[in-house]
């Protein structure tokens, strides 16, 4: 697809996602200074920058793990940040979370991990469907083999691909990736990438992805958003950016 | 200003500590009665503590049981009062030893284990992600472990005080003749009521102390593998140091109730 098709995808449509003046420290440390950000409907929206820019903060914000200093975060047209604990999980289950690390339960099986985020749909659920939902999960990312597995027992790349089924197992309309191929080899890499665009065709799913991967970005990013020195510093397509006048926009691309 | 001073500082530090602690102890106390109970959880931590506990339980009992009878022996000889043995060691070991030594024990075993393991989950983004799932976590870490752990403490002392009262009739059978169910007889006869039951509840103290403590130095560990080895560490000390003040406690109020 052409990259200025790829953009004009998600004009016209509502955004899924929409934060406005976001401001987060730690203290004297300043991570986000009015940040403004926009998600679409079936958008593939990357999120680039230094490390320690503050990409986990930002979706850590906005899934409610960390609470903004102040600012807005508007997820599916409502307002998190005046949500109840109740109202926060409904939301929650509408969004899938591919942490950075993994963060695979390593005293649980490859099974009860995948079984985990149903437990909040447990009235809902029998043996067989839960059973279902745990193989398509996994038959997704290839590995039906590893059920019965410890995390420990798997190689980084499949931890991830478990990680991300895991992620992906209550078909939510927003997923958030967490450098989702950092630290693997190019083809493990690629073989998640293709993965990630697989889910996008498949569930219609509008996601956020943070990534340092230049070839990542180029395949999977409908839109890129550049955070450098504290905000949403530039934005455009892969194209546009790649071959900005701005010196500093252009070294995310070398 | 505090700074000249470290002793002052540490006495500040501590304070601090013992607030957070009790109102981390507070959110305990919050959510145990809120619903939903995790009761699954709840039972694989009371057979995971009492599974990698069991067998140094026992060990210890018995080495405590059989060095405590070796050690008083000659001396009770000299006053010709070896007939009080068992009394003596089924006071002592219950009452106080028992309980305070596989506390102890507990600590190290229990206490350590937790801090480390809630301490990794939270650096590796693994209570996030039960949070992200809709699962409360301190709901299914926290809660279900300071229940186990309070549960299973009072188990734990009670075995341990049987073996070493096996570990001294051991030692009263080759030494002094004396036969195990003789043995076991005068020792129950000299156990009373009120031996036992500020025991058992100090025992339940015991066992909450040693998981909040435990529960709380991981929940809050901070960042990197450095973090996970200090919230093991540090709950081990700190429940330790806890341990004596509930024990002083407990002997100071049982001393005031029953005289
Ligand atoms: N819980 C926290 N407490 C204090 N400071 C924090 C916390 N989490 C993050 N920070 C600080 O916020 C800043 C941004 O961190 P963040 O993890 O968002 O970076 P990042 O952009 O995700 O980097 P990377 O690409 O390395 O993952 C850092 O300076 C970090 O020290
Ligand atoms: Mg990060």
């Amino acid at each position: 697809m052409d990259d200025s098709v790829k953009y004009k995808a998600t004009l016209g449509k509502s955004p899924v996602i929409s934060i406005k003046g976001l401001n987060k420290s730690f203290g004297e440390n300043v991570v986000l200074n009015d940040f403004n950000m926009e998600i679409f409907e079936d958008e593939n929206l990357v999120l680039m920058g230094k490390s320690g820019s503050g990409k986990s903060v930002l979706i850590k914000c906005v899934i409610g793990l960390m609470e903004p200093d102040s600012g807005t975060i508007e997820v599916l047209g409502r307002d998190i940040i005046t949500l109840k604990q109740q109202e926060m999980d409904e939301l929650r289950a509408e969004i899938g979370f591919l942490f950075q690390g993994s963060a695979l339960y390593d005293s649980m099986t490859v099974r009860e991990n995948l079984e985990f985020p149903l437990r909040r749909h447990r009235n809902k659920m029998n043996g067989n469907k839960t059973k279902d939902l745990v193989m398509e999960a996994l038959e997704n990312v290839g590995l039906a083999h590893t059920l019965d597995l410890m995390p420990a027992e798997l190689s980084g790349g499949m931890q991830r691909r478990i990680a991300l089924a895991r992620a992906l197992i209550l078909k939510p309309k927003i997923i958030f990736y967490d450098e989702p191929t950092t630290g693997l080899d190019p083809i493990t890499a690629k073989e998640i990438i293709l993965l990630m665009l697989d889910v996008q065709k498949k569930y219609n799913t509008s996601s956020l992805i943070i990534t340092h991967d230049v070839d990542c970005a180029r395949v999977i990013a409908n839109r890129i958003i550049l955070l450098y020195e504290k905000t949403n510093y530039a934005e455009g397509t892969f194209t546009e950016l790649s071959t900005s006048s701005d010196p500093k926009v252009k070294a995310f691309f070398k | 200003m505090v700074g000249n001073f470290p002793i002052a500082a540490n006495l500040i530090s501590f304070f601090t500590e013992i607030g957070a602690l009790s109102h981390f102890a507070g959110r305990f106390f919050k959510e145990l009665f809120s619903r939903p109970f995790e009761f699954r959880e709840f039972l694989r931590q009371c057979y995971q503590m009492g599974n990698k506990s069991l067998v140094l339980v026992g060990i210890t009992g018995f080495i405590l049981g059989l060095v405590f009878t070796l050690q008083s022996r000659p001396t009770l000889l000299e006053f010709g009062a070896v007939s009080w043995m068992p009394s003596m060691i089924s006071i002592s070991i219950v009452r106080e030893i028992g309980p305070v030594i596989i506390a102890l024990i507990c600590a190290g075993r229990i206490g350590s284990s937790i801090g480390a393991e809630l301490g990794s989950m939270k650096v590796t983004e693994q209570i996030d992600a039960m949070e992200v799932s809709g699962t409360n976590p301190f709901k299914f870490l926290v809660v279900t472990r300071i229940l186990a752990a309070t549960l299973m403490l009072p188990i734990l002392i009670l075995i341990g005080d049987l073996v070493a009262v096996i570990g001294s009739a051991l030692v009263e059978n080759v030494k002094g003749d004396v036969s195990f169910l003789l043995y076991f007889n005068q020792v129950f006869e000299a156990l009373e009521y009120s031996d036992l039951l500020p025991a058992t509840i100090k025992s339940f103290f015991f066992g909450f102390a040693i998981g909040l403590v435990g529960c709380f130095k991981g929940y809050n560990s901070s960042k990197g593998t450095a973090g996970v080895g200090k919230a093991a560490n540090s709950a081990v000390v700190f429940t330790s140091l806890l341990l004596f003040v509930l024990d002083f406690i407990a002997v100071f109020v049982s001393d005031v109730i029953y005289g």
